[in-house]
């Protein structure tokens, strides 16, 4: 044992001595340059020689030595050549010097220019850290810091250099990615690097560049792999492969540094197409002999939601190319699908869309109702499909005589005039409220079939949605109550909103007109119930002029809430009946209530009171105009002769006196 | 015109008025209630349009109901006034023969007579000072009122009636009140119309009512016993008075042919609906 261990203390001491003598440890270098004041003079300026040994110590290159960076350093004695010559990264860092030399970064220092970074701008010297370290200058959370050094507005590098985006920094800030980092402290957030790569900066005009519009797809993926997915809605997933030029990329609607939508200046700018279509004169022979001007006014465009959110007019009329001449010849109508493919979708299931495909002239298309380069968004009092503006718009095919209520064949007529009349058209037009419901609140905007079709919003199965969209209480309410089908199981027909209501002739329940309809609708169904309730107080009260005030159906029963008498909650249940009864009748008590609201003396198995009262009464009325009845008749020649007898005797009377 | 005709008195200021009263309040809680009763017809809605809403019609109603109570107890004190006047016992009053309403024996021998004169078989008879109609008319105002208003007010106050009564008694009562009012208004509109006004001898109408004086040989014709009384009473000269100013009998000719008119209207209708809409 202890032989052995000798051996080992040996074969160390040999291991020592053949280490070269020359050798210099970094210790021997920082012996010097240790020393924060020790400065050397370069072109008539002072240079800090100093190493802060701790921090070389700490850095990635601690283990390395100085001299296996400054190899020229690595001298016998104490002398080392003045100046070392400049490190070149590249020795070890192949791969990185490779591409950084044909980066943007590169190419300036190959040109001079004095502003280029090199490796340490980035880096740092001595400090050299790894990226995952929190005190790095490369790790993710400082990149913007490292980068803004020179990208900053307002630096000398932003002022003497053409960066065709200005105030990267401050934008970077703003955007999702900036405030994710600085606000939400991601470290995953994607920095300048992730985008622009750490080595390989390029100009996006550059098509090897990570940011040129032929990669930036795949760049932004990725983090974001499932994109497409999330996209289907807005653009049409297959073009991003089949038709890229027609689809924009994701800097088109998310701009680079902030989440703003700026496009690519690209030779076919809107100044390009204003050049020939701001001319006034500018026409078009078709193929039928007519004429059609091309003049596009700017000043509609000029307002447009696409002019707002930059949408160049090579993006809608995407079929121009610099192969033909004029660029836009024969490029076809706009399909505004490439961009609203959800809108359009829905747009080819509906009826107008249905008739467009089929090739009927009067179908309308997205342009009838959106305008074409003037297209204002919904919110825009000065839109076609401003709320205010709804109803004109449908009115111009819809109206009475109009090509649409022309083709039209079912039940509801004069539907302008009387969704005018109605409550939801006085709310909007007198009222002023924009959240009444216009043509598009029920038959939705793209989606518009006849209620006939299950899958119309006005369907009857769906229309208690449609109009829970605004009336959810309502809704809510009804879906508790008999007439719902989640509480009744029947084939027959359960009434919707649009039963009682009317779909288009909607009225105040408060008003007369309303309240004597009720009756009506519940006597749909309900036929024997309302013939009783007319004959008794409240039916004929009603049917006389002021008669909406009497009780009608829902006044009793409950309206959206309305539920049998057994049920508990329903309004004429033995706990709640006095109380409904005290509405009009304040003095109401229970005996009270037992007034039959429906009886009839017609029913003598349900009413044998009445049914006997009646016709004891009815017998009582028979019998006297009976017996007076032979009274008078038998009378009535008696009389005759009577009067003329007396007559004659007043005639012999004057002739004897 | 001949010599000057002779009248006597047969109504007072007391009795006019009360029919007066009579005809206001009977004729517009006819017009009224039919309405609500025929709500369904055409003519029914008219009546509520004229008056402008259903609750017109039953403040109307309501009114004329008070009025009707006003009447019947007026007329209840005309009773009692007559009883001190005649100085006679109670029963004895009213069971008088020549004076009293409540129909007696001698108006069934009086009806079985007239039948027997409509067909020929006998003289006319020699009726009283009050005919077995008109007794029938007086007393079926006091059966009447009775019924129909005692329905009535328990119609027009179920929630207080219905503190004593169960509440189906309110439908029982509403078929009382419309069936005996249909056969107030029946028997009035045709039977009493015709029997008092509109039979030959009396078209259009008998001024009586309302001028309170019929000519003496209108007395002596249709109720030869009461003329006869008034002879051996030696009441006649008391009650011979001057014939009615022309103009009074012009207006009571105009206000009764209105009324008659109305009333006529209204039984139109409803006979109209029986017939051709609820059979």
């Amino acid at each position: 044992m202890a032989r052995k261990l000798w051996f080992l203390v040996l074969l160390g001491l040999v291991a020592a001595g053949a280490t070269p003598a020359l050798a210099l440890t970094s210790d021997d270098c920082l012996d010097c340059h240790n020393d924060p004041e020790m400065t050397t003079e370069r072109n008539g300026e002072e240079v800090s020689l100093y190493v802060d040994g701790d921090k070389f110590q700490a850095s990635v290159h601690a283990d390395n030595g100085c001299t296996s960076c400054h190899e020229d350093a690595e001298v016998a004695g104490d002398e080392h050549p003045v100046p070392l010559a400049k490190v070149d990264c590249g020795n070890c860092h192949e791969a990185v010097a490779a591409v950084y030399e044909k980066s943007l970064h590169g190419k300036a220092v190959a040109s001079g220019d004095e502003y280029a970074p090199r490796c340490y701008d980035c880096h740092t010297k001595h400090f050299i850290l790894p990226a995952t370290d929190k005190r790095s200058s490369t790790f993710n959370l400082r990149i913007p810091f490292t980068c803004g050094r020179c990208h900053k507005e307002g630096s000398a590098v932003t002022k003497t250099h053409d960066i065709p985006k200005k105030n990267i920094l401050k934008n970077y800030s703003m955007s999702i990615h900036g405030e994710g980092l600085f606000r939400k402290g991601l470290v995953v957030t994607a920095v300048c690097t992730s985008c622009h790569t750490a080595h390989n900066v390029r100009s996006h005009t550059d098509p090897e560049s990570t940011i040129s519009r032929l990669n930036v797809v795949k760049t932004c993926m990725k983090c974001h792999a499932n994109i497409e997915d999330a996209h289907i809605k807005i653009v049409r997933g297959e073009l991003w492969e089949k038709a890229p030029h027609k689809v924009p990329a994701c800097v088109e609607c998310h701009s680079p540094h902030k989440a703003r939508r700026v496009l690519y200046e690209d030779s076919m700018n809107d100044e390009f197409c204003m050049g020939c279509h701001g001319n006034k004169e500018l026409t078009k022979i078709e193929l039928d002999g007519t004429e059609r001007s091309l003049y596009v006014d700017l000043s509609a465009f000029k307002h447009s939601i696409h002019k707002k959110k930059r949408i160049a007019c090579v993006k809608c009329h995407v079929n121009v190319s610099h192969e033909n001449n004029p660029v836009c010849k024969d490029s076809g109508k706009v399909d505004c699908s490439i961009c609203h493919a959800e809108q359009a979708k829905l747009y080819e299931a509906s009826t107008h869309g249905m008739l467009y495909l089929k090739g009927d002239p009067n179908a309308p298309t997205c342009t009838e109702c959106h305008g074409t380069h003037d297209i204002l968004p919904r919110r825009d009092p000065g839109s076609p499909i401003f709320a205010r503006n709804v109803p004109d718009l449908c009115a111009r095919c819809h109206r009475e005589g109009e090509k649409a209520a022309l083709r039209y064949t079912g039940t509801q007529h004069e539907i302008i005039k009387h969704y005018k009349m109605s409550i939801h058209g006085k709310g909007l037009a007198q009222s002023g409220l924009m959240v009444s419901a216009t043509c598009t609140s029920c038959h939705t905007a793209h989606s518009m079939l006849p209620a006939k079709d299950p899958r119309s919003s006005v369907n009857r199965d769906r229309v208690i949605d449609t109009c829970a969209q605004c009336h959810l209480g309502i809704a809510e309410k009804f879906k508790t109550s008999i007439h719902s089908p989640l509480v009744t199981k029947t084939n027959k027909k359960l009434p919707v909103c649009i039963d009682c209501h009317t779909s288009h002739t909607i009225r105040r329940v408060d008003m007369a007109s309303f309240r004597l309809l009720i009756i009506e609708e519940c006597g749909n169904c309900h036929k024997h119930e309302t013939e009783t309730y007319f004959e008794t107080y409240h039916g004929k009260a009603s049917l006389l002029s002021g008669g909406e005030r009497t009780a009608k159906c829902s006044d009793c029963h409950g309206s959206h809430d309305i539920l049998p008498t057994y049920y508990t909650e329903s309004r004429l249940s033995r706990k709640n009946v006095v109380e409904t009864c005290r509405k009009c009748h304040p003095n109401s008590n229970r005996k009270f209530t037992g007034y039959l609201t429906h009886a009839t003396h017609h029913d003598k198995e349900k009413y044998p009171y009445l049914y006997y009262t009646f016709w004891a009464m009815t017998s009582l009325l028979i019998g006297t105009f009976a017996f007076f009845g032979i009274h008078t008749l038998f009378w009535l020649p008696r009389s005759f002769r009577e009067r003329f007898k007396r007559r004659r005797q007043h005639s012999r009377e004057k002739l004897f006196k | 015109m001949e010599a000057r005709q002779e009248y006597v008195q047969r109504f007072g200021i007391f009795p006019r008025i009360l029919h007066f009263l009579v005809i206001i309040s009977f004729l517009t809680l006819a017009v009224t209630g039919m309405s609500l009763k025929f709500a369904a017809q055409p003519w029914a809605e008219i009546v509520a349009d004229v008056f402008g809403s259903f609750r017109v019609l039953g403040v109307l109603h309501r009114i004329c109901a008070v009025i009707t109570f006003i009447y019947f107890t007026l007329n209840l004190f005309l009773v009692y006034q007559n009883w001190i006047k005649s100085g006679k016992g109670l029963v004895e009053f009213l069971l008088d023969k020549d004076t009293t309403l409540i129909p007696l024996p001698q108006d069934a021998k009086d009806l079985v007579d007239t039948f027997k004169w409509f067909f020929g078989v006998g003289p006319q008879p020699r009726y009283g000072r009050w005919t077995y109609w008109e007794k029938f008319d007086y007393m079926a105002v006091f059966w009447g009122v009775a019924v129909i208003g005692s329905t009535g007010l328990c119609l027009w106050f179920p929630e207080q009636f219905t503190r004593v009564i169960p509440g189906y008694w309110l439908n029982i009562a509403t078929i009382i009140h419309s069936d005996e009012a249909l056969l107030a208004s029946g028997f009035i509109f045709t039977i009493h119309f015709f029997n008092t006004h509109l039979r030959p001898e009396k078209f259009p109408m008998d001024p009586v009512i309302f001028t309170g004086v019929i000519p003496l040989d209108e007395l002596i014709h249709e109720r030869p016993r009461e003329y006869e009384k008034l002879v051996a009473d030696g009441k006649l000269e008391e009650i011979k008075c001057d014939p009615p100013p022309r103009w009074f009998v012009i207006v009571a000719h105009l206000f009764g042919l209105t009324a008659l008119a109305i009333g006529l209207s209204l039984i139109i209708a409803i006979i109209y609906t029986m017939l051709f809409v609820y059979i």
